[in-house]
């Protein structure tokens, strides 16, 4: 009986302890769901007041500009074909941005990945310091650099590769190093048993196990840079970005050039999208 | 026995021919990426760049970066003297203010460069002393510039003489005189007037010396404690715009929060008519996937140049182009997520009764809560450098300024100051953002 009560009473106290977890997180909850919707209802606030434009002003405004592009491209369709056709070099400089940039940018990042991986380093102690390197490579927006270079390169396709193939370094530099992490260090001290350099332990013993790993990761930021690539072309250093601004500040007249680099981008956008999804499944299943 | 041996010969025959064709892969591979890294070294022109590269430019830009400098100008017309940090009006020294440096006695100025260089301007001549070289001697005139060099020396190339002009460039300094004016620009190590201008009390004064006046009761500016019109005089600094930068930044982070909050709320209900396991048609599905994979498709610079015709330059357009993209990567990633979703957990909460919402509420949220979060937290990060980007198009936040400064071609240093800026809230925010993560995913 007495056992009866003192259970009795340890329930009602675990009962009355769960509800207060409950309670309490629940007010938790409550406090930083308001504290969200408060910062979003201010923010949107605050960016509609130091708009040029406001929101509520803009916003039965947003299908103008697509309708004059769309009915100039409508009524010069004939014309698509023909200027798609012409951008196409424009498109492939865009391309070729975006491949020579993630070539150069992943060949650094294994080195730096490699350099900055425990267990596999050259210098071990510097692994800090490359690690810093490459969060410094990342943060920097590629348009810094690449404007930064234009004014000491000049305009071209130049300067977006090398911002690009920076950025790529080190974002690629740390998925790298991720992937590195879970290797096996078996073959790497078998290499160094027989002698090998560190190159050679790197070249032999590393880089066949996390190749495929390497190559999902480069894929998908191939993409990625694609679209920075024709950003990059905006501001001024060559590709389809370069012929959408000319076309676009051209104004009325030239919006069937618009549509026509629209369409295309769009096109290499999605083909590229489906193309790497494929491939990095095709990876990732082991061929 | 003999078996085995062949067996064994085959097999050591065969290794190595796997061994061959993995190295002929590997070979090829390499050969086709130096055959198109070729290419594109040729289809760039790099050859011709190198030749169009600009290496005074970049001169420059290092120099401006780390040092500034202080122009010296007389007006050889009236004889009017001014002095100019950097020769920018917001700059100019006030009357009666000038640097140590700077001497002036009736028409006489006589400027102290580093290094035993110094230079006089006196009413009818320019005269350079150069410690090792001797006495340059400039006389403008209005038939042109006469040059005189001291005896027995020839014309060296640090200097640049012409009817019209007369330039001399030394590591301490560089003079040029013109018919109109002759001008001296002084360098120095620095940041100028990072903290005060020419016009605070405060210029010139060191660390210790503020900390007294800020500790201090007589006030340099009547009715304002020390403290406050310090504040005050940092972020209205017409020079480096303080308060203007802050902005800048704050708007930055605000497009990406806006941006990124939005289109996570936005997509998160589209994302249960997009998954396998919840939509109610399949039809409903298709075009849904459909809108996500066109939405993502279309570039946010082409997002980006079509609402900032809508809505003008500014913050709220960029917000909205990163909402509208990440609309469709944020859509499809959420529908992956609920496939994903384990049926027995929902099971488990029908079976007490619970109602549809609540099904989906205590059976379906708490499951992909921790994949949505890292992912939104993700894309929140990466998100702020992608509104430094945008702002640059746009125009707003930190991405403009720094179009800006970096199109004026002169202004390096504060370049330099706004890159430095980027980097540090790029981090902040990666470090925020993976805090957050801890914290919100792995428990309290």
């Amino acid at each position: 009986m007495t056992d009866a009560t003192a259970n009795a009473g340890a329930l009602s106290q675990l009962q009355a302890h769960y509800i207060q977890h409950i309670q309490r997180k629940r007010l938790y909850s409550a406090i930083m769901l308001t504290i969200f919707v408060l910062l979003m209802v201010s923010g949107f606030m605050l960016a509609d007041a130091r708009n040029a434009g406001g929101f509520w002003a803009g916003l039965h405004q947003i299908f103008d500009f697509p309708g004059e592009v769309l009915t100039e491209a409508g009524e010069k369709l004939a014309n698509l074909p023909g200027l798609m056709v012409k951008f196409l070099p424009s498109l492939i400089e865009t391309l070729n941005i975006a491949g020579a940039s993630t070539l150069i940018g992943a060949m650094i990042a294994i080195v730096l990945s490699l350099l900055s991986t425990r267990g596999l380093a050259r210098w071990p102690r510097l692994v800090g310091v490359f690690r810093r390197c490459m969060d410094i490579m990342r943060a920097l927006p590629e348009i810094v650099i690449a404007l930064v270079l234009i004014f000491i390169l000049g305009g071209g396709p130049v300067p977006a590769m090398i911002a690009i193939a920076f950025h790529t370094a080190g974002a690629l530099g740390k998925l790298f190093s991720e992937v590195n992490e879970n290797a096996s260090l078996k073959p790497v001290e078998g290499l160094q048993s027989v002698g090998a350099t560190w190159g050679q332990r790197m070249l032999l013993g590393v880089l066949p196990q996390v190749a495929p790993n390497y190559l999902s990761y480069a894929l998908l930021r191939f993409e990625i840079n694609i679209r920075a690539s024709a950003i990059l072309g905006f501001v001024g250093s060559g590709g389809i970005g370069y012929d959408l601004k000319n076309a676009f500040s051209w104004g009325l007249g030239r919006y069937d050039e618009v549509a026509a680099i629209f369409i295309i981008l769009f096109l290499t956008i999605v083909a590229v999208d489906q193309g790497s999804s494929y491939f990095r499944n095709r990876i990732v299943e082991g061929r | 026995m003999a078996a085995t041996d062949i067996s064994l010969a085959q097999r050591g025959h065969a290794t190595v021919q796997i061994f061959q064709r993995r190295r002929m892969i590997s070979f090829g591979l390499l050969l086709a990426v130096l055959a198109y890294l070729t290419y594109v070294f040729f289809a760039f022109n790099v050859p011709g760049l190198v030749e169009r590269a600009r290496m005074d430019n970049a001169a420059i830009l290092v120099r401006d970066v780390y040092s500034y400098k202080t122009h010296v100008t007389r007006d050889n017309r009236t004889g009017g003297l001014s002095v100019a940090i950097e020769g920018e009006q917001k700059g100019t020294y006030p009357k009666g203010m000038l640097p140590d440096w700077v001497k002036t006695a009736d028409d006489i100025t006589d400027i102290a460069l580093p290094d035993g260089h110094s230079v006089r301007f006196a009413p009818e001549a320019v005269v350079y002393a150069h410690p090792s070289f001797g006495q340059i001697t400039v006389i403008p005139s209005r038939s042109g510039i006469e040059l005189r060099l001291p005896q027995g020396q020839d014309l060296p190339a640090w200097i640049n003489a012409s009817k019209t002009r007369v330039a001399i460039t030394t590591d301490a300094g560089r003079l040029t005189v013109t018919k109109a004016r002759t001008e001296v620009f002084r360098y120095a190590f620095g940041w100028e007037l990072f903290f005060f201008t020419l016009d605070s009390p405060f210029y010139g004064k060191s660390a210790t010396e503020l900390l007294g006046l800020a500790l201090s009761g007589d006030q340099l500016r009547p009715g304002q404690s020390n403290l406050a019109a310090m504040a005050q005089d940092i972020w209205t600094n017409k020079m480096w715009r303080h308060g203007d930068v802050a902005w800048a930044i704050f708007e930055t982070i605000l497009m990406a929060f806006l941006g990124t909050m939005g289109a996570a709320l936005i997509s998160l209900p589209l994302a249960f008519l997009a998954a396998a396991n919840f939509a109610p048609l399949s039809s409903v599905r298709f075009a849904m996937r459909r809108i996500f994979d066109f939405v993502r498709g279309v570039d946010g610079l082409i997002w980006t140049i079509i609402l900032s015709r809508a809505f003008g330059p500014g913050p709220m357009t960029g917000a909205l182009a990163i909402l509208i993209t990440d609309t469709g990567s944020f859509g499809k990633m959420f529908s992956e997520a609920l496939e994903n979703v384990d049926d027995k957990q929902i099971e488990g909460v029908a079976s007490t009764g619970a109602k549809t919402s609540q099904r989906y509420r205590f059976g379906v949220i708490p499951q992909i809560t921790p994949v949505l979060l890292s992912q939104v937290l993700y894309y929140l990060e990466s998100n702020t450098r992608s509104a430094t980007v945008i702002g640059a198009i746009t125009g707003g936040g930190i991405g403009l300024l720094l179009t800006q400064a970096i199109i004026t071609q002169k202004d390096w240093e504060e370049v330099g100051y706004y890159i430095t800026l980027v980097i540090l809230m790029v981090m902040a925010m990666d470090s925020l953002s993976g805090w957050l993560r801890n914290k919100l995913i792995k428990g309290e």
